[in-house]
C-alpha cells in the first residue's frame, strides 16, 4: 500500500531529527554562537545592567538571527550531494509537503534550541523576568520565519558553487521585517509595555512564510535537478 | 545534447542503453525518470504524458542513479526503512529479507559510511527491489559490484521481468540477464 502523505511527512521529520542528533555539532553550533555573542557584549560595551537592558532586545535578536542562519546551508546540501534528494523527488509524494516536513525538522533542530536557551542569556543581559515570555515567543516566530525563508534560499542555491554566500544575501534582507518587529516587541516588553502589536505582525509574517515557502521550495528543488 | 531519440519499453522487456562516455546515457535516463525536462518531445507512461501526473508516474518508478542515495549516518536497515517507507508500507521482515538477499544480513545495523562501495551498490539494489515499482531505471547498476554481485543483480532483474516489470539499463558492458533477451539501443 502506498504511504499516506502524513506518514511520509512524519518519516521525513523523524529521519531528519535522528540525522541531526547523530551530527550534534550542527545543533550545538548555533547555540554556542548565540551564547558567545551575548556574553561578549557586556565585555565589549559595559557591564552596567541598566545600559545592557536598553540594547538587550536588539542584541539577542541579531545574534539569534545570525545563529539560525548558520545551520541553513545543511538543509538540502547533504541530500543533494548523496542523491537522496532525487529519491525524494521520485517518491511519488507531493514535494511541497515533504519540504514543509523538512523545514519543521530543521526548525526543531536549529531554531528551537535557540528559543530554549534565550531566557538564560537574556537574564544575563538584565532582561526582567516578565519580558521573557515575549522574548521566547518572538524568537520562536522569528526563527520559524527564518527557517521557512531559508529553506527557499537553500533550495535555490543548491548545486551552486559558493552558494552559502549567496544564501545569506538572499535570506537576510527578507528577514529584516521580522528583525525590526521582533526586536521592537522585546524592547517594549522590557520597558513594561504591552507588545501585542509587533507580536501579531510577527505571527502574520510567520503564517505567510510558512504557507508560501513550501511551494517555492518544491519548485526550486525541481529546478536544482536540471 | 540528445537529438532524435525514440524508445519504447513494454512489460517484461529489458532495454540496454549503450554508448561511449559523455554521449548522454545518464541524461537520457534522467529525462525518462522525469528529473530532467526534454527541450522537445516528451515521455509517456501507459499512454499518458508523465508530466500530467508526475507523482503517480514516480510511484511506479524505481531509479538507481550514479549515487547510491544513502545517508552515511543511517544504518543499512534505516536507509531502507526511510526510503522505501516514503513510497509504501514496508515491514521490518521485508527489509531483513531484502538485506539477506543482497548479502548484507550481517551489516544491517552498521552505518552506511563504514560499508564499501560495492556494499553501497547492493544496498541501493535492495531499495530498488523493495520499491514495488514496475519500471526500473538503472544507471550503471553493475559498477563496483563483484562477480557474485553481478550474477545476483542479473537474477533479480530477471525475476522482475518475469513478474511483468520493465527495466532500462545504461551500462558499458551488455548485461546478461538469465532467460531474457536484452534489446540494445546504441546512442551515438
Amino acid at each position: 500500500m502506498q504511504t499516506s502523505i502524513t506518514q511520509a511527512m512524519a518519516l521525513i521529520y523523524r529521519g531528519d531529527l535522528i540525522l541531526a542528533f547523530r551530527r550534534w555539532e550542527q545543533i550545538a553550533q548555533p547555540v554556542v554562537f548565540l551564547a558567545m555573542v551575548t556574553t561578549l557584549v557586556p565585555l565589549a560595551l559595559s557591564p552596567e545592567l541598566g545600559e545592557l537592558r536598553e540594547i538587550a532586545g536588539g542584541v539577542l535578536w541579531i545574534a539569534a538571527l545570525l545563529a539560525a542562519l548558520l545551520g541553513l546551508e545543511f538543509l538540502y546540501r547533504t541530500d543533494h550531494a548523496d542523491g537522496t534528494l532525487e529519491q525524494m523527488l521520485l517518491s511519488g509524494q507531493p514535494l511541497a509537503l515533504i519540504a514543509l516536513a523538512k523545514t519543521a525538522a530543521h526548525w526543531t533542530a536549529s531554531g528551537l534550541p535557540l528559543v530554549l536557551v534565550s531566557p538564560l542569556l537574556a537574564v544575563g543581559l538584565g532582561v526582567p523576568a516578565n519580558a521573557l515570555v515575549v522574548l521566547m515567543t518572538s524568537l520562536a516566530l522569528g526563527t520559524g520565519i527564518l527557517s521557512s525563508l531559508g529553506a527557499v534560499g537553500a533550495a535555490l542555491t543548491l548545486g551552486l558553487r559558493r552558494g552559502s554566500v549567496l544564501l545569506s544575501l538572499l535570506v537576510l534582507p527578507l528577514a529584516m521585517p521580522a528583525l525590526i518587529f521582533g526586536a521592537r516587541a522585546v524592547d517594549m516588553a522590557i520597558h513594561g509595555e504591552v507588545a501585542r502589536g509587533p507580536l501579531l505582525l510577527l505571527g502574520a509574517m510567520f503564517v505567510l512564510s510558512l504557507t508560501l515557502s513550501p511551494l517555492a521550495v518544491a519548485a526550486s528543488l525541481k529546478i536544482s535537478q536540471e | 545534447m540528445l537529438r532524435g531519440v525514440s524508445l519504447e519499453v513494454t512489460a517484461g522487456q529489458v532495454v540496454h542503453i549503450a554508448g561511449s562516455n559523455g554521449v548522454g546515457k545518464t541524461t537520457l535516463l534522467r529525462v525518462l525518470a522525469g528529473l530532467l525536462t526534454a527541450e522537445q518531445g516528451g515521455v509517456s507512461w501507459q499512454g499518458r504524458p508523465v508530466t500530467a501526473s508526475f507523482e503517480a508516474y514516480a510511484a511506479t518508478l524505481a531509479y538507481l542513479g550514479h549515487s547510491d542515495a544513502l545517508k552515511a549516518d543511517f544504518t543499512a536497515r534505516e536507509n531502507l526503512c526511510h526510503e522505501v517507507g516514503l513510497r509504501r508500507d514496508v515491514t521490518a521482515a521485508e527489509i531483513d529479507d531484502a538485506l539477506a538477499r543482497v548479502g548484507l544480513a550481517g551489516c544491517r545495523d552498521l552505518p552506511a559510511r563504514v560499508l564499501s562501495a560495492g556494499q553501497h551498490r547492493r544496498l541501493a539494489m535492495a531499495r530498488v527491489m523493495l520499491s514495488a515499482a514496475s519500471l526500473w531505471i538503472l544507471d550503471e547498476p553493475f559498477t563496483n559490484l563483484d562477480h557474485v554481485g553481478v550474477v545476483l543483480l542479473s537474477g533479480v532483474i530477471a525475476e522482475h521481468l518475469d513478474a511483468g516489470g520493465a527495466v532500462i539499463i545504461a551500462a558499458h558492458q551488455p548485461p546478461a540477464i538469465p532467460r531474457h533477451t536484452v534489446r540494445c539501443v546504441e546512442l551515438a
